[in-house]
Parts: C-alpha cells; sequence; structure tokens
C-alpha cells in the first residue's frame, strides 16, 4: 500500500483505542461479543479442523453405518460409517473458503466498479449500473446454477459464480456511498494538491467506505455460505466424497424417512450456524465502525 | 386565546401566573451519560421569560444554549436529563410532566425553529399539508376547512401567492421561503412560547433580515415570548429584549440588551464582543485585549521562524525557498509582475443547462422569467477583474450570486463557458479542467475551504493532510525532510506539533482550520483563494484565523481573493471588493469606499441588512 500509506508515525495509541472501543461494543451488545465468539470457531474448525478431529472424515466403516449420536459418534455416523461430527468440523474449510474467496473476489470487482461509478458518473455509471440491472434481472440462484453449468463444476466456478451474483449489491453499495463523497470538501483539497482522479478514487474515496463496505462482506458472507451449500445440495458443486455441508444435507435428506434424522441435521445446523454468525457479526461491525457511537 | 380545546386536556393547560411570568427555569443542571461517564452539559442555569420577552441565548459552540432550550421544550436525546433543577411554564412542571402532556404543549403551547429549514420539512410532502396536518392535529382546524386556514397562514408570512405555493414541495422554495413556512408551522396553533435556534444562520444577510422582522412582527402582533438562541451577538442586539451569555454550559452574564452591549461585565462576554466584526475597526481589534497588544497574532510561539519571515510583502522570490521546482517558475512571475496582475479575469461566463422538468416549472410558477433563453442559466454573467501581486481582493454576495462558481472556475476546477483567465502571463483558463492537476501552474494558486471539516479526509491525520501537496507536487516521498517542512507549516499556522498525528474528529474547528490552511500553503503559492474560511468558525476563532491570514500573507508575499458573504469580514482582510449580484459585478473599490460610500443600491441594502451591536 504505498498509495494511502506516508512515513508519518502512526499514533501508537491508534491500535488500543480501537481495541477499546470494541470492547465498548461488545460489552454494550453482548450479542456482537457472541457473534465474534461464534466466528471464532468457525475460524478454529477451518484452520485446526483436519488435526482435532476424533476420527478421519474419510474414512469408511460400513459395520458402524447408520448409527444415531452416541459417546463415539456424537453427530452419528452417515451410510459409508463415517464420523458426521467430523466431516461437519473438516467441511468448515471448505465452506469458508468458497465464502471468503467469492466475497473478496465481488468486493474487488463490485466495490471498484461501485466507487467508479458513482465517483465519475456519466457514462461508467451508465454502463455498470446496466451491467448490474442485467444481473439483477435474473433469479439469482438460477443464474449461479446457469454459470456452474456452463463454465464446469468446480471449487473455482462456483466461487465465480457466487461473486457474479453479489456484484449488483456491492455496485450499489459502493456508488452511493461514493457519490455523497463526490464533491466533498477533502476530494476537492485532494484535486488542488495534484491528486489525479484514479489516485483520488484509490486514496481519498476508498478508504472513507471500507467500514460500510466491510460490513456488507460480513452480511454477504452468509449469503455466499448459503448459496455455494445450495449449488452443492442441488449437485452443481462439490463432488462427493469431499466434506460439504450442501453435499451432506443432500446425502442426508434421503435417509429422514427412514428415520436416520442426524445425517441431515447436523449438517444443516452448521450451515445455520455459520449464516447466523455472519450476520450477528454485520450488525456488530457496523456499531464498531458507526462513528456516531464514537465519542 | 387557544382556538378549540379538547375537555380531557383542559386541566392540564397551563394556568396563567400573576406576575406575567411565561417561563422560569431554576438551577437546571442537565448531564449527558456517555461512556466516559456523566458529563454536564449545562450547570445551575436561572432564566426567566416574561409575556411578551424576546431572550436571547448567546453563546459559541459547546456553550450550552441549544441543550437549554432543548430541556425546556423536553426533546433532549435519549443519552439527557435532567439532573436538578425546575422549569416552569405558566406554573406548570415541564421537568416533571408526562410525556403525554408535553406532547399536547409542543406545537400547541410552544414551538420551535431550527436552524436548517429544509431539514425541518418533509421533503416529499407539500407545505401547504405539512401545515394543514399541524393544524389538524392540534383540532385548530378540520378536512373542510383546513386548506382555507392554510393559505391563510402563507399570507401572513408574507409567501407571495399562497394559492400555488400551498402544493409546492421544500425543494422548490427558497431557503428563506423554506424558513418562512417553518416559521408558519411553528406559529400555526397561536403558541405562547417560541424557541428559534440559530434560525437564520444559513440565511443570507437580507434573507436574514426579512425572516427575523417577520418574528419580531408576529410574536408582538400575538404577545407571544421568543427565546432566541444564536452565536450573532449583532443578531441578538439588533432583536433582543434581553440577553443571556452562556460558556461551556454556565450563564456568565444576563442583563438587558441595551445594557449589556453599553457596558458588558463578564470578561467572556467583552472577549465575544470584541470578536464580532463591526465597523471601524482593525483586525487586530478582533483579538482579546491581551492578545492584540502582543506582535504576533499567534498564540503559538514559532520556535524557528521560516526563512521567509524576514522579506517584505509583495516579494514572493525568496532565496530560502525550501521546495524544489519552485524557483523557475516564480521567477517569471516576479519579472512579469511589476507590468501586469497576477490574475486576469476577462469576461467570464458559465452557463449550466436547467434541469427540464423542474426548471419549466419553475419558471411557470415564477411567471415573469418566461422568456424563451430559460433553457440556459448563466451563473456566471461575464465578468471581469484583476488581482495584484501582494493584493488581497474580496469577492462579495449572497447565495446564488456565483461568487462560488467563479472561484471554482478561478480555481481551475471546473472549465469556463466562455472568457479568459490569465495567471502570471499564462491563459490557464484554456487549460482544461481536468488536465489541470498535473500542471505546474496548479501549484502556484491554492484554496483554503469554507468548511474545515469536510475539507480534511477523516481518515488522513493532521501531518498527512499537509503532507499531500509536498507529495504530490513538491518533490518530496516522505522522510525526515518532509516530516521537518510539515513541521515548520505547522509553526507557521500555529497549530501544536503533537496535534500532527491526530485525526480531524480529535481537533478543534479552530485546530481543523489551521490545517486547511498549512495545506494551502504548504507550495508557497501566489494566489490563494479563500473561500468563506470562517463562516462554520465561532467568532473568537474567526478573530484568530482572520489575523493569522493577514500575517501569512506578510510573511509568504501571496495574493489573496476572499470569497464571503460578509461585507465586514472581507473589509477586515481586503484592500479591494467587489460585489456581485447574480453573476454581475455591481460594484467594485477599495474596502473604504464601497463599505463608506456604496454607490449602487445593492451594496446599500447588503450593508443595512448586516446586524451589529450598537457599538
Amino acid at each position: 500500500m504505498t498509495l494511502a500509506t506516508t512515513d508519518a508515525p502512526r499514533r501508537p495509541g491508534a491500535f488500543m483505542a480501537t481495541l477499546k472501543h470494541a470492547r465498548y461494543v461488545i460489552s454494550d451488545n453482548p450479542v456482537t461479543g457472541l457473534a465474534f465468539g461464534m466466528f471464532l470457531v468457525l475460524v478454529i474448525c477451518a484452520v485446526l479442523g483436519p488435526f482435532i478431529v476424533p476420527h478421519d472424515p474419510y474414512a469408511s466403516n460400513t459395520p458402524m453405518a447408520l448409527k444415531p449420536p452416541s459417546a463415539t459418534y456424537w453427530f452419528g455416523t452417515d451410510q459409508l460409517g463415517r464420523d458426521i461430527f467430523s466431516r461437519v468440523v473438516v467441511a468448515a474449510r471448505l465452506d469458508l473458503g468458497i465464502a471468503i474467496f467469492s466475497v473478496a473476489l465481488v468486493f474487488a470487482a463490485g466495490g471498484i466498479a461501485g466507487i467508479a461509478s458513482g465517483f465519475f458518473g456519466g457514462w461508467t455509471d451508465r454502463i455498470i449500473g446496466r451491467i448490474s440491472d442485467t444481473i439483477m434481472a435474473f433469479p439469482l440462484f438460477v443464474l449461479a446454477m446457469g454459470i456452474v453449468a456452463a463454465l464446469g463444476n468446480t471449487v473455482t466456478n462456483i466461487v465465480i459464480a457466487t461473486a457474479i451474483i453479489n456484484f449488483p449489491l456491492y455496485v450499489r453499495v459502493a456508488r452511493a456511498e461514493a457519490a455523497i463523497r463526490r464533491q466533498a470538501g477533502f476530494v476537492q483539497a485532494a484535486r488542488l494538491t495534484g491528486n489525479s482522479e484514479w489516485r483520488i478514487l484509490l486514496t481519498q474515496i476508498l478508504p472513507n467506505i471500507m467500514p460500510i463496505m466491510m460490513v456488507q462482506m460480513s452480511l454477504t458472507m452468509g449469503y455466499a455460505i448459503l448459496n455455494a451449500a445450495g449449488l452443492s445440495f442441488i449437485g452443481l458443486g462439490v463432488r462427493p466424497p469431499t466434506a460439504e455441508w450442501g453435499i451432506m444435507v443432500a446425502e442426508g435428506g434421503t435417509y429422514i424417512i427412514s428415520g436416520e434424522w442426524w445425517i441431515a441435521l447436523f449438517p444443516g445446523l452448521a450451515l445455520m450456524f455459520a449464516v447466523f454468525c455472519f450476520n450477528l457479526l454485520g450488525d456488530g461491525l457496523r456499531d464498531i465502525v458507526d462513528p456516531q457511537r464514537r465519542t | 386565546m387557544h382556538g378549540v380545546i379538547d375537555p380531557a386536556t383542559a386541566d392540564l393547560q397551563p394556568k396563567e401566573e400573576a406576575h406575567g411570568k411565561l417561563l422560569e427555569v431554576k438551577d437546571l443542571t442537565v448531564e449527558f451519560v456517555t461512556r466516559n461517564g456523566l458529563v454536564k452539559a449545562v450547570k445551575n442555569v436561572n432564566l426567566t421569560v416574561a409575556k411578551g420577552e424576546t431572550l436571547g441565548i448567546v453563546g459559541e459552540s459547546g456553550s450550552g444554549k441549544s441543550v437549554t432550550s432543548y430541556t425546556v421544550m423536553r426533546i433532549l436525546d435519549r443519552a439527557g436529563r435532567i439532573a436538578e433543577g425546575s422549569i416552569a411554564f405558566s406554573g406548570l412542571d415541564i421537568a416533571h410532566a408526562p410525556e403525554s402532556q408535553m406532547r399536547d404543549l409542543r406545537g400547541r403551547e410552544m414551538s420551535m425553529i431550527f436552524q436548517n429549514p429544509r431539514a425541518a420539512l418533509n421533503p416529499i410532502r407539500t407545505v401547504g399539508r405539512q401545515i394543514g396536518d399541524v393544524l389538524m392535529h392540534h383540532l385548530q382546524a378540520d378536512p373542510r376547512n383546513v386548506k382555507e386556514k392554510v393559505i391563510d397562514i402563507l399570507n401572513q408570512v408574507r409567501i407571495a401567492r399562497p394559492e400555488e405555493r400551498y402544493h409546492a414541495y421544500p425543494f422548490e422554495l427558497s431557503g428563506g421561503m423554506c424558513q418562512r413556512i417553518v416559521i408558519a408551522l411553528a406559529l400555526a396553533c397561536r403558541p405562547q412560547l417560541m424557541i428559534a435556534d440559530e434560525p437564520t444562520t444559513g440565511l443570507d444577510v437580507t434573507t436574514q433580515k426579512a425572516v427575523m422582522d417577520l418574528v419580531t412582527e408576529l410574536t408582538r402582533e400575538r404577545g407571544m415570548s421568543t427565546i432566541l438562541i444564536t452565536h450573532d451577538l449583532g443578531l441578538a442586539a439588533a432583536y433582543c429584549d434581553t440577553v443571556m451569555v452562556m460558556e461551556k454550559g454556565v450563564v456568565v452574564e444576563t442583563a438587558p440588551a441595551e445594557q449589556i452591549f453599553r457596558n458588558p461585565q463578564h470578561p467572556y462576554t467583552r472577549k465575544l464582543m470584541r470578536a464580532t466584526p463591526r465597523p471601524g475597526i482593525t483586525l487586530k481589534d478582533l483579538l482579546p485585549e491581551s492578545e492584540a497588544s502582543s506582535s504576533t497574532s499567534v498564540p503559538f510561539p514559532l520556535p524557528n521562524p521560516p526563512p521567509q519571515a524576514g522579506e517584505g510583502a509583495g516579494d514572493a522570490l525568496s532565496v530560502g525557498d525550501p521546495l524544489p521546482l519552485a524557483g523557475e517558475g516564480r521567477e517569471g512571475a516576479a519579472a512579469s509582475a511589476a507590468d501586469i496582475p497576477l490574475l486576469k479575469v476577462e469576461n467570464l461566463l458559465k452557463e449550466y443547462p436547467r434541469q427540464g422538468v423542474t426548471g419549466s416549472f419553475m419558471s411557470g410558477l415564477l411567471g415573469k422569467k418566461g422568456d424563451p433563453k430559460d433553457t440556459i442559466f448563466r451563473a456566471v454573467d461575464g465578468i471581469s477583474f484583476e488581482v495584484k501581486k501582494g493584493e488581497s481582493v474580496g469577492l462579495v454576495g449572497e447565495s446564488g450570486c456565483g461568487k462560488s462558481t467563479t472561484s471554482t472556475i478561478v480555481m481551475r476546477l471546473i472549465d469556463p463557458t466562455a472568457g479568459k483567465i490569465t495567471f502570471a502571463g499564462e491563459d490557464i483558463g484554456a487549460i482544461p479542467a481536468k488536465d489541470f492537476a498535473h500542471h505546474p501552474m496548479r501549484r502556484r494558486i491554492q484554496m483554503v475551504f469554507q468548511d474545515p471539516t469536510e475539507s480534511l479526509n477523516p481518515r488522513y491525520t493532521a501531518s498527512r493532510a499537509i503532507a499531500d501537496p509536498l507529495l504530490r507536487m513538491g518533490g518530496m516521498s516522505g522522510g525526515a525532510k518532509m516530516r521537518a517542512r510539515v513541521e515548520e507549516l505547522a509553526s507557521m499556522v500555529g497549530l501544536p506539533g503533537d496535534l500532527l498525528d491526530r485525526f480531524p474528529h480529535q481537533l478543534s474547528g479552530g485546530q481543523k482550520a489551521r490545517v486547511g490552511i498549512a495545506r494551502a500553503i504548504a507550495l508557497n503559492p501566489d494566489l490563494v483563494i479563500l473561500d468563506e474560511p470562517t463562516a462554520a468558525l465561532d467568532v473568537s476563532v474567526q478573530a484568530v484565523v482572520l489575523n493569522l491570514l493577514e500575517e501569512l500573507k506578510h510573511k509568504i508575499g501571496m495574493s489573496y481573493l476572499f470569497v464571503s458573504h460578509d461585507l465586514h469580514v472581507v473589509k477586515l482582510l481586503c484592500d479591494r471588493v467587489i460585489v456581485m449580484r447574480q453573476g454581475r459585478v455591481v460594484e467594485e473599490g477599495t474596502s473604504e469606499q464601497v463599505l463608506e460610500a456604496p454607490k449602487d443600491a445593492y451594496t446599500r441594502e447588503l450593508l443595512s441588512a448586516i446586524p451589529h451591536p450598537p457599538v
């Protein structure tokens, strides 16, 4: 980041102040603290998953197939005798990975396009606006299905499809925020000090929009997880035997009728846990970055 | 005097007191719960308002004047609460009244006019219906006669053609007209007490006069009491019976208006009076006695005076110029300085297309202006002027007169439609605005913005903001040399070095103004455009900033183009004044000529509209 930084030393207290503010927000609203706790659990599962699980998530053990939850198999076993708890924990890495990469991608593409759209206006705005309108015109999940079906059934393509369907959301938020600041005094001042328009966009506008974009990212993260799981559920994503929440729910679905409810329930709960966590986190982040709450 | 009284609430009607005191506040302390503990915004305030009296509450930002009035209306936000004291309104205990009773009182017995009239009106509802809503809510009208009553009220607040304006949306009306609508809303139910919180701050002086005269006349006619909250001593002097001066939540002085201006008792009152610009004074007179006597106006010592300090004004060819690249351009400018002016603007013209639908609707509404050329609006209509080296020129006019457009064009942020701008012998008007950022002339024309808060990037520290021009155009790329230059600039504008690593929200208004000035002078520009640099500041801070600007001008040898609506402020800083109206120059001359013997009727009107204390 040679653009935004200078040699001016950062205040040593700045980081501590942010930390203090975060602690204040969390103590003010315990739900935010809960969300951060849930997030921490997800991150631990994603990073350390394969090392902490009690069983090998891919080892089939037919004699133990379709066993209900017990002390040995906390979430029970599936039709091949694999431990569902281990599979649920290990799947966190893949599901979170897809969500994080797709959100990063859509932030880079949609965020910059939206800021450019709001900042430059005119033809830039019209072209980007029509592109996002076109995307919005499709039922979003059907569009994602179409993209994956057309491009091929790989993790990369799920990431791309999830990013594309979220593109209009980022464009709209970034465009509105940039348009407000287009004629702001500090932007005019930056013009006077010889900054080019693109430099102003990246060093003056973007940092001021980051807080709201962070909130947007957290909120769409949950959506991205659901979308990835949804694609896998209908068979258009990750393929078995990979541990992935969507596939596991799909596999378990057929067994619900015969009474083996645990196969579908626990991956489903994991999905719910992740989506819930990111939604709560979004609200909490909004509180932290909202300057009106800083006094 | 109340139109219809709901029988259910009749017993809640304030009882008239014998000695005519409408409002009596005793020992009021208001505190706010913040994360850093309790903060007392108002401490032990006592005030009384008699029937028909106008009380002025005067103070600078943070003095607690607004909090006091919000408490009387009981519209403090959630974090605020009355810690001690009592508020009696016609014998009714406001401090402990239930919310349902307060709701009934607000609007009918006491009402309020806010600072920003546009924000106080619902943007998607016609103004007539908004007034009608208030009347019907307080049972002053029913659906059958509401329109007729609203038009009657619009007539009373001097809205021309009320039948048409009844259907107008707030955005179709001017600021002054919106404020009249807000006044109409406040007066609709004939309240006994009206609180006006900076009612004319965003308005032009001539509009301010019209609005204040209207408020005074209407309240006198109805025997209403008024509390006028303002930062402007002149306004308080002109319109109030009693004036109460507040500082940091404490009342420092209360006295009849005449007396407080003739013989102010408290040192803070005297400081405020001195800082208020008025005819017949110099810049130094604005500062408190103690500081005016010392030679420098900067309240912070300059540890190492910049190299240019010793050289006379008007000579920009400084030997010790700390910046590379600066030499060449400057010599050219200095050589030609003797015969041609620094900036010469000839027949400048800026046209905007009128907004299609709104334009035709507005011209239809205004009737007369329906000539065929109304598809084009001329913001600047062929003006010409010059700024000489080392000279300060004031560009004065009311909002919409084209002064800001002119300065933005000269700044080369937007392109003129026609005309010529010659700066230091070069026709800079021919260079497109979008390419000017990289032009060598860019560094020689800089600007100080109107709102110091808005002109600083909230995510940049003060030093980063000041360093920006050095990084982009000063040929510096960080390091100790740049840090030293930033510190030198900070000391020139009197900004303490330990504030340099703070973010804008951690600085006061005056400190932010200093950062903006330091940024503008970082590259030793030849011309600095000051766009109402003190409009957002308190008068005492304004006094310091104006003195600082004057001092820097002599030190660096800059020329100023001072854009302002306030002739008295302009006169303090400028040698010459240009008065603009509707895109044209109506009068031009030395400051003394224009202020003491104005030739044009409009200039005279502007001058007479500025209220000032009777001293």
